[in-house]
């Protein structure tokens, strides 16, 4: 029964994954909020709101500069937006947050009130990885959120495959190493080794907030504060998780695949 | 009718003052929780709490058929104690526990070893139990396994294909959640709380928020319970229909998986609907809920609803009618009955052994004291039972969540929460897609946390998923562990 059950059912729904990057991005939910934006010319002096709030101390204030927000230590918990009077922290919705430089992340100064994104690989390693992108993720320690929405860009709906991006089982089938987790103390070992047995060359990429900084569990001693310190790190993607679609982006970014319009 | 006597009997989510713990000599509380156990009640948490020079040893247990919890404590003790594992193995891992965290030992303990504890570089989990003989070989298997999955490291003996003995390390992801809680609540502790699992956000987040909200005396206005209802069933649906996908997976049965994992991703959008996150990070505050469903998102939702839970029946359907996929799963990794009393087994590997357990029936809290929905059980013990109370639980909670949406409540969604009482404890079970997810509070003098444990259903049912393989090929080992998926970091806390 199922045979014809299942094919009808095909017939019937035909392709369902996403148009994206071709057509339009899927539409972030309304309460997302997407990246922050900090604009710390509007932080009247001894204004210290937001910080209170902040579970990971994303925000810091020093004498005379106003605030700064470090997007790789943000839940995205929107907690500041909702504290700041002045309306120097907002949301903008938008789902694009990889950047290539760890300090690309710290959005505050003039100039840099919105995070810098990503740049695309250069022209070498581009045409060495970017038509076909494997994958060793080592989960090191985080909640398992991350991991859970970098399967779901496996599912039908997303198909990463048709980018040529793929999840592979052996590091030595790997083009690089996808890091979710603070990198904890039981996992140092096992991602160094994972990491020397990616044949070169090679990329890193450190996703989720965990991955970046420590994310909510920073300060705790039981892990290394993120994989910056063990492995240099070619693209951030932060959030606690990153949207799929955030995720997404950022792979594509780093390949240089997405069309303009996206950009 | 059962009593826990001499325990100190409460209920859930209720606020107890510590003075009117039982305090017993450690001997005692052994025997005593042996007695009870021997009766009928369940552990749910055995901790150590330190105290000058020693360690007060706690038992809090539930006696799910008359849904009470007791609780009773030992005076502070050094040295060691008599071990209640060999004759309730469901003591084993939080014996070895607190031999880890305290230095207590349990005398007796027929495998006594660090649960997470990390030496060097890597978690001190050696040696590892050894079968040996002519025919036997070792495999060993992470702790980075094949699939995008958390860490941790699996050591089958085997004599040929078939495994006589899996024996789990864990600690890989140990990130030190629960050391950092005394003296707080601090202002990352919400964050950690949501982060414990993080496909269990939802469960954890609400035990939490009871905690704080039964120690300071109040609840959370009842919208605000009903909204955590609401979620909780999401978070059931969106990773019981990831499970069936996954399932169909590994028995190479693709229009279910695909479908599934659509689905999966479906539901999760539906929590995202609510608050903003896939997994409902930012949902749920001590006090209340931050963002509320308002007339036309709750059309939205409800209607959403409706088209997923049609193509999630649908999908069931195919898998259900398969011979082959039925075939695969009858008689494969068997948990029997009995062995899951032994071990404490809960959730849904619980009700797929016949076991009629689930706190949102036996412990009801929150919006659960309200409105039931039917338990699920299935007695097989098998992967087909563990596959059929999830297909259950789906076709219930769609059902239960109708219901619900259906007649909303009317009221506020947050209330001001006031400060921790001193020297109070308090209990919040709540039934999480894997099972009992467990918070125990102890305030100190001043209101702050002087100890918080947490038990995660992982921590029981690990053990079930080794006990599963044993007789088993190792190739039967994928559907095994699918069967259960457990959590690595909800045990690594
Ligand atoms: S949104 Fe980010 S920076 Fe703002 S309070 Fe939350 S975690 Fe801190
Ligand atoms: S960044 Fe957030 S979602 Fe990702 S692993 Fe860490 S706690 Fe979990």
């Amino acid at each position: 029964m199922y045979i014809f059950d299942t094919i009808l059912n095909r017939m019937r729904r035909g392709c369902q994954t996403i148009p994206y990057p071709k057509g339009p991005a899927p539409a972030l939910p309304d309460r997302h909020g997407g990246a922050l934006r900090l604009d710390a010319s509007l932080c009247p002096e001894g204004c210290a709101q937001c910080q209170g709030v902040c579970p990971t101390r994303a925000i810091t204030l020093e004498p005379g500069r106003g605030a700064r927000l470090d997007l790789g230590r943000c839940l995205f918990c929107g907690d500041c937006v909702a504290a700041c009077p002045h309306g120097a922290i907002t949301e903008t919705n938008d789902h694009r947050l990889a950047t290539r430089r760890r300090e690309d992340l710290i959005l505050g100064e003039t100039g840099a009130e919105e995070l810098r994104l990503a740049a695309a690989l250069d022209k070498k390693m581009k045409s060495l990885l970017g038509r076909s992108l494997r994958l060793r993720q080592v989960s090191a320690g985080g909640c398992g959120a991350c991991e859970a929405d970098i399967n779901v860009l496996g599912t039908i709906g997303w198909d990463l495959g048709r980018f040529g991006i793929q999840y592979v089982a052996s590091p030595r089938h790997a083009d690089g190493v996808l890091i979710t987790g603070p990198v904890t103390k039981g996992m140092e070992l096992a991602l160094q080794k994972t990491w020397a047995a990616v044949p070169e060359p090679r990329i890193a990429i450190a996703l989720g907030s965990c991955a970046i900084s420590g994310g909510p569990f920073i300060g705790h001693s039981q892990h290394n504060g993120g994989a910056d310190p063990i492995i240099p790190i070619d693209l951030y993607i932060p959030g606690c998780p990153p949207h799929p679609l955030t995720i997404l982006d950022g792979f594509l970014r780093l390949l240089g695949r997405l069309p303009k319009h996206n950009l | 009718m059962n009593t826990i006597a001499p325990f100190f009997s409460f209920t859930n989510a209720s606020r107890i003052s510590w003075a009117s713990v039982p305090v017993f000599s450690v001997t005692k509380l052994v025997r005593l929780t042996d007695e009870m156990l021997e009766s009928g009640a369940r552990l749910c948490s055995w901790f150590g709490v330190p105290d000058h020079d020693g360690t007060i040893l706690v038992a809090v247990l539930a006696l799910d058929s008359e849904s009470i919890l007791g609780v009773a404590r030992s005076e502070p003790i050094s040295g060691s104690y008599p071990s209640l594992t060999p004759k309730h193995p469901q003591a084993h891992l939080f014996e070895r526990e607190v031999w880890e965290q305290h230095g207590l030992v349990p005398v007796g303990h027929p495998w006594l070893k660090p649960v997470r504890h990390t030496f060097e570089n890597a978690p001190a989990n050696a040696p590892f139990f050894l079968v040996e003989g002519g025919e036997m070989h070792e495999v060993a298997v992470g702790p980075v396994h094949a699939g995008v999955i958390e860490p941790g490291h699996f050591r089958f003996q085997c004599a040929g294909e078939e495994v006589l003995h899996l024996e789990i390390a864990l600690g890989y992801q140990h990130r030190g959640i629960e050391e950092a809680l005394p003296g707080g609540p601090y202002p990352a502790t919400m964050s950690q709380m949501e982060a414990l699992a993080g496909d269990t956000s939802i469960a954890h987040a609400t035990a939490y928020a009871s905690v704080m909200e039964a120690l300071a005396g109040m609840e959370a206005p009842l919208r605000a319970q009903w909204l955590r209802a609401i979620a909780l069933e999401l978070e059931r649906l969106a990773n019981h229909t990831g499970d069936m996908g996954a399932l169909a997976m590994d028995v190479a049965f693709l229009p279910t998986s695909a479908a599934c994992g659509k689905i999966r991703g479906d539901f999760l959008n539906l929590t995202a609907l609510m608050c903003g996150n896939r997994f409902g990070r930012g949902l749920i505050r001590p006090g209340g809920c931050r963002h509320d469903l308002e007339e036309e998102r709750l059309i939205t939702l409800t209607e959403r609803l409706k088209a997923h839970m049609a193509d999630v029946e649908q999908a069931m359907a195919w898998f259900w009618d398969a011979a082959s996929v039925r075939v695969r799963f009858r008689n494969v990794g068997v948990v029997h009955p009995s062995q899951a009393t032994d071990i404490g087994l809960v959730g849904p590997a619980a009700r797929a052994c016949g076991l009629v357990r689930d706190v949102r029936f036996d412990h009801p809290a929150g919006w659960h004291r309200f409105s039931h929905s039917p338990v699920a059980v299935w007695p097989s013990g098998d992967i087909f039972a563990r596959a059929r109370v999830r297909s259950l639980e789906i076709q219930r909670s769609g059902r239960y969540l109708f219901d619900q949406l259906a007649a909303p409540v009317d009221g506020d969604i947050t209330a001001v929460l006031s400060a921790p009482q001193p020297e109070s404890m308090t209990v919040a079970l709540v039934e999480g897609w894997r099972g009992e997810v467990c918070h125990v509070a102890l305030t100190d003098h001043f209101g702050r946390f002087r100890s918080y444990k947490i038990t995660d259903p992982s921590f029981h049912n690990w053990t079930g998923l080794a006990l599963s393989l044993r007789g088993t090929a190792v190739s039967d080992f994928p559907i095994c562990n699918k069967s259960f998926n457990l959590s690595y970091c909800g045990f690594d806390l």
